[in-house]
């Protein structure tokens, strides 16, 4: 039944894909990508791994779509047409997919339980985290503590880009807006919008703060709390216009809890090694190791959600705001 | 026996909802303007989500699951109703006539 409803969902992905590549109007296109993030988490639900579908669908599904609505609203609605060198494309294309697909036959089955994947530091990590850290999601212990310098690389790479983003975008002033002015109302006038958002916001945010500190038991964590956050305050400056959701949350604030996040995620690694262990090691926080692991993987899973939060609104506002002045 | 009562009305709810998506899919696709289309569309996330997830909480029992689903079910309730809203109003907004010659012509007022 489940290889069923892949292979349904994977059909659908592909003639997604194929209408995001022809679809001329970019508005439909950013609908359609929408789509395509909302069956990939699915897809990924399928496969059980709910940890990566829960953030492909607050990131990918949702904050994203927002996030290319507002670029939309500075540039065109439809893409230029280019019609040179489309042979070229469609061969290197057409290569590269022949490639993959003769790659994909070296793969081991879906589900084999004999794959490498399987068989190399799998077990060690679900032997060993209710002895370590004891906590139920493993994908949580792996995330935060194991692989706990790749997870700090990852907030480094989401700060970079919020800095790119925001120098890209104050770097030109007084490009006119090609498709409507930038609302400054917000959807004040509409009671109906208004009234139900209104109602919606606080439960969006609780959600979110669930999320982050049910990521040691559940699917969530830091990454997927904070996109759920930032939606929440994204709902707001919709309802609200920019201009009061810049007063509520000032840009310096969310670039400051940009730095904060990824600050503190160094900072208990640098903490660590003052109580004498090594960088991210969390079990000198403690007398008992393995408490000191949970705050270890509290504290710095705080400072993930703090950074996505502060990132995804600040790179929100750097779009929105810059139809007004 | 009362399981097999439980199991069957949650089928039939599972099936209505089914059945109010499928129409609601075919209506969108072959209406012809806008606001209907968008109408059709509509019935998917109110009449469909209201039975599928109904159905879907007999089958769960008095679990965790089915006050999960009773959320998820107040959190589409207010959502669709109000995305429908703000899509027609942004229709309207820019400049999409409902067609009303149609509803004229076809109208026999009453004398």
């Amino acid at each position: 039944m489940i290889i069923i409803f892949g292979v349904f969902v994977l059909t659908l992905l592909v003639i997604t894909a194929i209408a995001i590549v022809r679809a001329e109007n970019l508005f439909v296109a950013v609908m359609l990508t929408s789509i395509f993030s909302l069956l990939m988490a699915t897809n990924f639900f399928l496969l059980d791994a709910a940890d990566v579908a829960l953030t492909e669908a607050a990131i990918g599904a949702g904050v994203t779509t927002v996030l290319f609505l507002s670029a939309l609203s500075l540039t065109a609605e439809r893409e230029k047409s280019q019609n040179r060198a489309k042979w070229l494309t469609i061969g290197v294309v057409s290569v590269t997919a022949m490639v993959l697909i003769y790659a994909t036959f070296d793969k081991p089955p879906l589900g084999d339980p004999n794959a490498p994947v399987h068989q190399h530091i799998a077990p060690w990590f679900f032997e060993n985290t209710p002895i370590y850290i004891d906590i139920p999601n493993v994908v949580t212990a792996v995330l935060s503590s194991y692989r706990g310098y790749d997870t700090l690389g990852e907030v480094f790479v989401v700060f970079a880009a919020c800095i790119g983003v925001l120098f890209l975008l104050s770097a030109s002033k007084g490009i006119k807006p090609s498709v409507h002015p930038a609302n400054n109302q917000g959807l004040r006038h509409h009671l109906i919008p208004k009234v139900v958002g209104r109602l919606l916001i606080p439960f969006i945010i609780l959600f979110g703060l669930y999320v982050q500190f049910h990521g040691e038991y559940g699917p969530g964590g830091g990454f997927q709390a904070g996109a759920i956050i930032a939606t929440g305050f994204i709902l707001h400056a919709l309802l609200e216009g920019e201009r009061a959701a810049l007063a509520a949350i000032p840009r310096s604030a969310l670039l400051g809890m940009t730095v904060t996040g990824a600050m503190l995620y160094g900072m208990v690694g640098v903490a660590c090694m003052l109580l004498g262990g090594n960088f991210l090691d969390y079990s000198v926080l403690h007398s008992n190791p393995v408490i000191g692991q949970q705050l270890g993987i509290i504290a710095i899973e705080a400072g993930v959600g703090i950074a996505v939060c502060g990132a995804l609104l600040s790179i929100f506002h750097a779009f929105t705001a810059r139809g007004l002045s | 026996m009362i399981d097999l009562i439980i199991d069957t009305l949650s089928w039939v709810l599972l099936l209505f909802g089914g059945g109010f998506v499928f129409v609601g899919g075919i209506g969108s696709l072959r209406l012809p303007n806008f606001y209907t289309r968008m109408h059709a569309a509509s019935l998917t996330d109110t009449m469909g989500a209201i039975l599928i997830i109904a159905g879907m909480m007999l089958q769960a029992g008095l679990t965790l699951a089915t006050i999960k689903l009773l959320a998820i079910l107040v959190f589409l309730l207010l959502t669709g109703p109000t995305a429908t809203y703000a899509l027609a109003n942004a229709a309207l907004l820019s400049g999409i006539k409902p067609d009303t010659e149609n509803i004229k012509s076809e109208e026999t007022l009453p004398e």
